[in-house]
């Protein structure tokens, strides 16, 4: 049931247009491009200090870029009428103790033109038993559900999840995943930051990778796996690093004292064309590289100077 | 485009933002005791337990409903504005409300209602504990004179409190508070009587915002010194907007450079 919006067509309900922000001597974002148009899952993916919360909070208007712009909605993201279709978890340690879960439905609810019923809010976050308990007796999976409760509870079109799963249980992770992947079906747009892989693959109908506040990559699920997920293939070889650099589907090559790294897309093939070159290739391994060793040689391939440094 | 009118009610967030505000406080132990207890039982053995000499200047009891009822509402405010408004900037719930489409006013105002409420139960309590064992006799319209001048002082405290809540880290609100209020309490007479202070605290006293203000409440019962009234609501109006100031500055500042 996809509610009339003022945009019926694709316009973005979140952009970002070459936004930098700085803090102090630190670059948080160094000039970053990205939307979600209505009705996608976009992931925010990158290690720790990438600059997914930045970029966050700089679409919640709770910053301001140094230079380029945010966008929620086509306007400011200050603007009520903004907030009003949007919903936001943030990493945040605290809400206030001393009330009780559904006292902080109730109230964040208000704020909203149409929230959904308690009731509704209450079995999607997985509260249900809970409602009449402060939010200070709580544990920390019931907090971290408390708190997509206040994103979900005003139907917002757009809903913010900033790691909305560290801390979780593989089980709850799961109960999770099916809210959002609901909400999707429902028409609503999310944009959710994760340093999993695992996690933006499974809600997402596109990852933006982003790294040192740059966007490294961006495409479906599958396209981001097949540059990103390669297999990481050790060997003791006699073959020169350009060599090895320049068969198709290799996208890194390193050399630490006797072993050969190899980063590929596809691990078979490589590993056929190292053995048909060089017979007496040993000491084979191959298995997944994982997503900060992929960090590395996506920002090695685009960004040789800043690895460097 | 086509400005959508909001369903929702103003009315109905700031009345919830409220109610919720006060129930929270109330549940908490840290802020309840101090703020309404501290003011009576000081109350309760200075200015009624402890024997003083009949025939001094004024009657003590009196005398000591105006100081201590200044005292518990500078740290009704105090306390209540700005610890709560610290805490919740360093926890992060600050941004969480940010982000909502709260009205940021509402947030503001609830906390300021409640510190009324406070205020008025806290002064209530000491006028009763006054009028039952301090055996205070006032003419009906001077006891509401007092209650309206006492439940005023919210405002400026509570600008202060405020202010401090941007400045102060929030974890050193609470330390920061204590060591200006306390002192000021006692160096503008809240505690003992002014006039019964060294000479060079009763000249300092003209620079502390607390002394205009427990004059102000004094002066209701024809006990204070004989200061100029409009002086003394000069220095808590330009305290108040001094320290409205800064918290304004601060809370630019964090518009700019999130916390945390």
């Amino acid at each position: 049931m996809t509610r009339t919006t003022p945009f019926e067509d694709d316009r973005p309900v979140a952009e970002l247009r070459r936004a930098v922000k700085r803090y102090g001597a630190v670059t948080a974002l160094a000039g970053i491009d990205f939307e979600v148009r209505p009705g996608e899952v976009v992931a925010l993916l990158g290690p720790n200090g990438a600059g997914k919360t930045t970029a966050v909070q700089l679409l919640l208007g709770l910053a301001r870029p140094n230079a380029g712009e945010a966008r929620l909605f086509g306007v400011e993201p200050r603007r009520a009428e903004a907030r009003m279709r949007t919903g936001a978890m943030l990493q945040i340690s605290k809400v206030p103790e001393t009330l009780k879960v559904r006292e902080h439905i109730h109230l964040v609810s208000s704020y909203y033109p149409h929230p959904l019923p308690e009731r509704e809010v209450m079995a999607a976050a997985g509260l249900d038993g809970i409602e009449g308990r402060l939010f200070g007796k709580l544990s920390g999976g019931q907090r971290q559900r408390v708190l997509f409760a206040l994103a979900l509870c005003g139907d917002p079109d757009l809903m913010f999840l900033d790691e909305p799963t560290v801390g979780l249980d593989v089980e709850a992770r799961r109960a999770f995943w099916t809210v959002i992947a609901e909400k999707a079906r429902q028409g609503r747009s999310v944009l959710l930051t994760t340093h999993y892989l695992e996690e933006a693959d499974a809600l997402a109908d596109r990852i933006v990778m982003i790294g040192r506040g740059r966007v490294i990559a961006e495409g479906t699920p599958a396209e981001i796996k097949s540059r990103v997920v390669g297999r990481k293939i050790r060997c003791r070889t006699a073959l020169p690093l350009a060599e090895i650099a320049a068969l198709p589907g290799v996208r890194d090559v390193r050399r630490q004292d006797e072993l050969t790294e190899v980063f590929a897309a596809e691990a078979e093939r490589t590993v056929f064309e190292l053995l048909s070159r060089d017979p007496s290739l040993s000491a084979l391994e191959v298995r997944g590289a994982d997503l900060e060793e992929a960090f590395l040689t996506l920002t090695n391939t685009d960004n040789p100077e800043e690895v460097a440094a | 485009m086509i400005a959508q009118t909001p369903a929702r009610s103003l009315l109905r967030i700031y009345t919830l933002e409220a109610r919720y505000e006060f129930l929270k406080q109330l549940r908490m132990p840290a802020y309840v005791v101090p703020s309404l207890a501290f003011p009576l039982v000081f109350y309760f053995m200075f200015g009624i337990a402890l024997p003083h000499g009949s025939g001094g200047p004024f009657d003590i009891p009196t005398y000591m409903l105006a100081t201590y009822g200044a005292f518990g509402v500078m740290n009704v405010s105090l306390f209540g504005f700005g610890v709560g408004v610290a805490t919740e900037r360093g926890q992060g719930w600050m941004l969480f409300k940010r982000a909502s489409p709260m009205p940021p006013v509402a947030y503001f105002a609830a906390k300021l209602a409640t510190i009324l409420v406070f205020s008025l139960i806290m002064v209530s309590a000491l006028f009763v504990l006054g009028a039952t064992a301090g055996g205070v006799r006032l003419p009906a319209g001077t006891w509401f004179s007092l209650l309206g001048v006492l439940v005023l002082g919210t405002l400026p405290f509570a600008a202060f409190g405020l202010a401090v809540a941007y400045w102060a880290g929030p974890n050193s609100a609470v330390a920061v508070l204590n060591i200006v209020a306390l002192p000021s309490a006692f160096g503008s007479g809240m505690w003992i009587p002014i006039q019964m202070l060294p000479p060079v605290i009763r000249k300092a006293a003209l620079f502390l915002p607390p002394y205009h203000y427990a004059q102000l409440a004094l002066h209701t019962l024809g006990l204070d010194r004989g200061g100029a009234v409009p002086i003394h609501v000069f220095a808590l109006a330009a305290f108040t907007a001094a320290s409205l100031l800064l918290a304004w500055i601060g809370f630019r500042r964090d518009e700019g450079k999130t916390f945390g």
